[in-house]
């Protein structure tokens, strides 16, 4: 076993780990952070989208000693420093952006990403930036139409469908 | 997956030090091979990760091209490839998903070298130099059939150098579900003439269309090629696609990439 220390939601955290621990694994079962969810395990889906140094990754597919002193960023870390529901977090409320809600963490978190590099994309931008995350729940379009709410654009004229 | 050391060096002498330990694999984004591990179907005894050596990362103008370092991320050639080589930019920006790009590697893209992977296409169009901490090897010469390359065990791409084309193109046929290509083609146009590299197509992996290449020579126009077909006889068939349909894609991607090429 290794001990991996890294930056979590802005705390340090360690946890012991074998070669094969998983990010989302360190995260899950390491540290409790259950937000992250695993959909797939094989790359396929998104719901484990996780930030490192700021970048969205998978994090079913990364193992956790390579981003050892790494900084992490999860679903936790996106509520505001009160509790309260961080801004793409609330559109998503707002605008029905989701069901069962296990694709959410994923969503939220490359949505995040999405409008860290682009702050006011077209509704092209988000269906081919979301790609690699599958919803099976809302048919996709309160996710574009929260995305877009919360890069403050309006969206009464996107169609609800 | 079964169990594994880890390590990271900080320096090719040290990767390739690493790598000559019994079972050793090299590791780049691990977006192809953490998921073989997954089903067993890799088993390495040491993982040796290669993005933390600096000298594989980033891109610049160099002796005969474009010079990418071997565990340069896809994410980074699409954003900073394109003021020397926009075709191959864009080509990196198409590949997967966000996630995959900031994570999957030019040189484990090479490696791996997937029948339906992206960048062998640029690499073979481009004759393209393909350099490890070994030697230099051509394109010509290092795709050598599906998942199958010259390189030896425990070599790594250091770099893969593109020379610049006057004009070119990727045109990608997605497979939606996997994100991969169902067929690509690439093509670029030299002064000493044209280059056509189809991918998600043969049996055999990438490979050269050379009579559109011909044909292309003496006229860069997609009507060059609309009397020319392209032979199925080893196509690809799944259930996405025939040999036929695929061929004809072939003949089509590249019409639609000679349109588009700039
Ligand atoms: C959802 C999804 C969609 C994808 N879509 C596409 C697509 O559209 N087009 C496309 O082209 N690819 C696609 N890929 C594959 C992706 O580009 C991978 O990143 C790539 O094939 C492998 O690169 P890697 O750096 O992740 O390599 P790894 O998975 O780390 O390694 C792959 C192989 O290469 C070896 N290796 C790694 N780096 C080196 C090196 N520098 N020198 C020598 N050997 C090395 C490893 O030992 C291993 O055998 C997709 C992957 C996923 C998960
Ligand atoms: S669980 Fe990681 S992509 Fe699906
Ligand atoms: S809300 Fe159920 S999978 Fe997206």
């Amino acid at each position: 076993m290794t001990k991996v220390t890294m930056t979590v939601n802005g705390k340090s955290v360690s946890a012991e780990t074998e070669g094969r621990t998983l990010l989302s694994a360190f995260l899950r079962e390491g540290l409790g952070l259950t937000g992250t969810h695993i959909g797939c395990d094989t790359s396929q889906c998104g719901a484990c989208v996780v930030h490192v140094d700021g970048k969205a990754v998978k994090s079913c597919s990364v193992f956790a000693q390579d981003v050892a002193g790494a900084s992490v960023k999860t679903i936790e870390g996106m509520a505001n420093a009160d509790g309260s529901l961080g801004v793409i977090q609330q559109a998503f409320q707002d605008h029905h952006g989701l069901q069962c809600g296990f694709c959410t963490p994923g969503m939220v978190m490359s949505a995040a990403a999405l409008l860290a590099e682009n702050s006011k994309p077209s509704e092209a931008d988000v269906r081919h930036y979301l790609e690699g995350n599958i919803c099976r729940c809302t048919g996709y379009h309160n996710i574009v139409k929260a995305v877009m709410a919360a890069s403050g654009q309006d969206v009464s004229a996107l169609a609800a469908e | 997956m079964h169990n594994f050391d880890f390590v990271k060096p900080a320096s090719v002498a040290d990767a390739v030090a690493a790598l000559s330990t019994e079972g050793a694999q090299a590791l780049g984004g691990g977006q192809t091979l953490i998921a073989t591990m997954k089903q067993r179907l890799a088993d390495p005894a040491v993982l040796v990760s290669l993005t933390g050596i600096a000298d594989l990362q980033g891109v610049c103008m160099g002796d005969g091209g474009l010079h990418v370092g071997g565990a340069t991320p896809h994410a980074v050639v699409a954003r900073e490839a394109g003021k020397y080589y926009p075709a191959l930019a864009h080509l990196a920006g198409g590949i997967g998903d966000p996630a995959v790009r900031n994570k999957g590697t030019i040189g484990g893209s090479l490696a791996n070298n997937d029948p339906a992977a992206c960048y062998p296409s640029a690499a073979l169009a481009s004759g393209a130099t393909i350099v490890t901490n070994r030697r230099k090897i051509a394109a010509d010469d290092y795709f050598q059939g599906m998942f199958s390359t010259a390189l030896d065990e425990g070599e790594i791409i250091t770099s893969v150098v593109f020379p610049i084309p006057e004009k070119a193109s990727y045109v990608k046929f997605n497979q939606p579900a996997s994100r991969f290509a169902l067929t690509g083609v690439f093509v670029a146009k030299y002064a000493g003439g044209v280059r056509v590299a189809a991918t998600g197509a043969s049996n055999n992996g990438v490979f050269r269309w050379k009579a559109a290449e011909q044909a292309l020579s003496a006229n860069f126009a997609a009507s060059a090629i609309a009397g020319l077909t392209v032979d199925d006889a080893d196509m690809i068939s799944d259930l996405h696609g025939t040999p036929a349909y695929r061929a004809n894609l072939v003949k089509v991607l590249a019409g639609r990439a000679v349109s588009a090429a700039t």
